[in-house]
């Protein structure tokens, strides 16, 4: 019954969240002068880089029933490796592969840890979020490193030519195609969405849940150093607390998504629908000039909102279901 | 309190049903206090709903019940309790890190003062333990307790609530044979303080070696109440058992072809032991017993995703390498599990994402999946089963029963399985469709295919099987073919363990 219910709220959920960042887009344009404008846009859109960079992976880690809580410690880690590496004499084709590497052996080591030791992913993460966060430190210390090849900090901060579109934007569409085919179109994630569905109709199925889950945590190991990458060209800068609390901005954004935070559903669209809404709003809030803390706070009421409404929503149905079943 | 012998409870003509089914058609039962009574009958034949209604748990539809000469209060837990009825569950309930004496009194200590008086409640609790015939100290943990002393707990509790009839279902069942006599015991010592015990068993055995009274029931009915000297184990399973098979299945013969599969002294020493037999191509094996006798467990090592710690399988006279689904599933082997809502479909999914789950290297262009085969292969096995659905998106959670095993069954037939297990293939479905189902499952064998199956249900294991292995606790007590299985031997051998009666 419940599941039902549940099945028929995700549907209308896309809807909602388009209709929902549809009247942002509305109310922002009408109440600001700029919301609009090219420049605002283009960082919308450059905003969102990380933040889609590391939902297209995480997306199949909720799915599957599983979390990250260390993403962000990651991208700084990676971060943190790319300075380091480049300063340290490095080509940086070099550096950053070795970033992106160590992402995805951070990635790894969370999905060993989970799945072979059968710990809880929230326990193991939150570890690795301090853990991972602290070599960063431990390499880069307080110093930051802002000198890169121009080539690399344009590619991170501009846009192609006079247009608003950031030249980033053409990677994120690349891994977005990839991870969007790999989750709707292909067996992988057909058993990503039966994992989450239910753990052991998919072992009666002859899916090995371990594999899967191991291969899903090192994707999103990979997409956070990519985001790290990505993340340090765009602000020139390489130092240990890149990113902080950059994991809650993902999160919320696959749950506004109409991901399911207890597995099982979840789409593409859904995601960068919710990460476009959350960054959409968070931009609209800037420029009425309300402060960072107020940001935080309505993100934080975003998270909790898009967590509550589905099961608000079955709840109301189930009572009402029963109601009519009574009289 | 009661003296022997006088009637304590009496149900008569009790009626209950469930939404359209008739659990019980009118069911009479007394018992008299100083006495052990059995309840007998085949799995639901409405054992479980009359000691639910005694419990409180279900309130009957008519039919008239006294206890202790006043009407019973029926439709609460707790006035059961306070009638003097209580039941003790085959899984025990107890606070584990609590003490004995805690968990005799919970929620009614013994007080001096505002104080706890834990001295007079572990006296208390020794005195009950002493009754019952059992050594336990009143202030040890309850963790660590093994199932039958925790059941003796129970029993104290009970006791200590001034119980005068206690209620077991199928107490013996998880019990080691040394526990079993310790058990009985403890039955007989409420016997003799003139409590009146009734008990739900399928061991027919244990049933005659303590009880004074059986009443057997068959599909809602009670079919005979005798004391034990007036009946036997004969007369009993003919009574349990007594339907004519009216039924029709649609097997037919096949010719049997090579060994498929091929199980070789298999051991996993919790659940069954030294199992050893055969399947061959076009042959329908069925594992009858009752429920929790390791039939279950045995076809679940087979595909596993149990494993088993001695002994070999065999597919196509190959030893399958790894004890793994995966591994499994390469072997063309295939299992349609027990519970399809938890183990054989997502749910959720529709229906032609659940028939489509084990066939994706058919439906893969180069990489990407391609939906108009999905399509296509939901709409021949729709057609191969006329399996009845509104949408091939549909979540399968909205099919019917009958409709949901289809689909674990054509996502099974899709991948053209050598062996093909089916686990209680038509548990909860309707009769038109078990009928189908049955159909199907012997097409499947006239393919070629072998199968082994497991039911509970014995028309159907005589209806389709060729050969029938009777499993009792974990062991094969005997090999039956077609020729020579009937219901009293196929019972008798689950219940006593013993070949022939």
């Amino acid at each position: 019954m419940s599941e039902k219910n549940t099945f028929k709220v995700r549907k209308s959920w896309d809807t909602a969240i388009l209709a929902l960042l549809f009247s942002v887009w509305v109310l922002a344009s009408f109440t600001t002068d700029n919301f609009l404008s090219s420049i605002n846009v283009s960082q919308i859109f450059s905003n969102s880089s990380e933040i889609l960079i590391m939902g297209f992976a995480m997306i199949f880690l909720i799915i599957t029933g599983e979390i990250d809580l260390s993403i962000a410690s990651i991208l700084a880690l990676s971060s943190a490796m790319l300075g380091w590496s480049y300063a340290a004499g490095a080509p940086i084709w070099l550096a950053i592969l070795i970033a992106m590497a160590v992402g995805t052996a951070c990635g790894f080591i969370n999905g060993f840890l989970v799945t072979k030791l059968g710990l809880g992913s929230l326990a193991v993460t939150i570890g690795a979020l301090a853990l991972y966060r602290g070599i960063a430190n431990g390499i880069l210390g307080t110093n930051t490193i802002n000198e890169f090849p121009d080539f690399w900090t344009s590619f991170g901060f501009d846009t192609f030519g006079k247009t608003f579109i950031p030249q980033t934007l053409p990677v994120i569409i690349l891994f977005g195609l990839f991870f969007g085919l790999l989750l709707h179109n292909t067996a992988f994630g057909r058993r990503t969405l039966a994992i989450g569905q239910s753990p052991e109709a998919a072992r009666f199925a002859g899916i090995n849940v371990v594999r899967h889950k191991i291969i899903v945590f090192t994707f999103t190991g990979f997409m956070s150093g990519v985001a790290g990458v990505i993340y340090t060209f765009r602000f020139s800068t390489a130092q240990a607390d890149n990113g902080i609390g950059l994991e809650l901005l993902v999160i919320s954004a696959c749950l506004l998504g109409g991901v399911s935070i207890f597995g099982g559903v979840g789409t593409m669209w859904g995601l960068v629908a919710g990460v476009l809404l959350a960054s959409s709003v968070e931009s609209w809030l800037t420029l009425q000039e309300i402060n960072a803390q107020w940001r935080t706070i309505v993100t934080g009421i975003l998270l909790l909102i898009s967590v509550a409404a589905p099961v608000m929503v079955d709840k109301y149905k189930r009572a009402r279901a029963t109601l009519a079943n009574k009289a | 309190m009661a003296n022997k012998g006088d009637l304590l409870l009496e149900m008569k003509d009790v009626k209950k049903r469930f939404g359209g089914a008739i659990a019980l058609r009118g069911t009479n039962l007394s018992v008299r206090a100083g006495e052990i009574h059995a309840l007998l009958g085949e799995n639901g034949a409405g054992k479980s709903t009359m000691l639910k209604i005694l419990a409180g748990v279900h309130e009957h539809d008519a039919g008239t019940i006294t206890f202790g000469g006043a009407p019973f209060i029926s439709g609460s837990p707790q006035a059961s309790i306070d009638q003097g009825i209580a039941v003790i569950y085959q899984e025990p309930s107890l606070f584990l890190d609590l003490s004995l004496a805690e968990n005799v009194f919970v929620g009614r200590q013994p007080k001096k003062g505002l104080a706890i008086d834990w001295k007079e409640a572990e006296a208390q609790a020794r005195k009950l333990f002493n009754e019952l015939g059992v050594e336990l100290d009143p202030k040890r943990q309850a963790r660590g307790l093994s199932i039958a002393d925790q059941q003796v707990v129970e029993i104290a509790k009970a006791l200590s609530m001034n119980a005068s009839i206690i209620l077991m279902d199928e107490p013996t069942a998880a019990l080691s044979a040394s526990e079993v006599e310790r058990l009985m015991t403890v039955m007989r010592n409420l016997r003799a303080a003139n409590k009146a015990v009734i008990f739900v068993s399928h061991r027919l055995d244990e049933v005659f070696a303590i009880s004074d009274f059986i009443t057997v029931m068959r599909d809602g009915a009670t079919v005979s109440e005798k004391a034990i000297s007036n009946t036997d184990l004969q007369t009993v399973i003919k009574e349990m058992v007594g339907r004519e098979l009216t039924e029709l299945f649609p097997k037919t013969d096949h010719p049997i072809g090579d060994v498929v599969l091929e199980v070789n002294d298999l051991t996993n020493p919790a659940y069954f032991r030294n199992v050893s037999f055969t399947v061959r191509k076009g042959e329908i094996v069925a594992l009858a017993g009752l429920v929790g006798s390791g039939r279950s467990e045995i076809a679940r090592s087979i595909f596993g995703v149990d494993s088993y710690e001695t002994g070999s399988v065999k597919i196509n006279n190959k030893p399958l390498k790894k004890n793994s689904p995966i591994t499994a599933i390469a072997e063309k082997i295939a299992l349609v599990p027990e519970d399809r809502r938890q183990q054989g479909l997502f749910m959720v999914a529709g229906v032609n994402r659940n028939i489509s789950m084990e066939s994706f290297d058919r439906l893969k262009g180069r990489i990407f999946l391609n939906f108009k085969k999905e399509r296509a292969l939901t709409n021949q096995w729709r057609e191969n089963l006329s399996i009845k659905y509104a949408d091939q998106s549909d979540p399968v959670d909205r099919l019917s029963g009958g409709n949901q095993q289809k689909t674990v069954l054509a996502k099974w037939l899709a991948t053209d399985p050598d062996l093909l297990i089916v686990d209680e293939p038509t548990r909860g479905i309707d009769v038109g469709t078990k009928a189908e189902v049955h159909k199907l499952i012997d097409k499947a064998a006239g393919e070629g295919k072998a199968i082994l199956m497991i039911s509970s249900e014995l028309p159907e294991v005589l209806g389709m099987a060729d050969r029938i292995i009777v499993m009792r606790e974990g062991r094969q007590v005997t090999e039956l073919s077609r020729k020579e299985a009937t219901q009293e031997n196929v019972i008798a051998a689950a219940t006593t363990g013993k070949k022939g009666i």
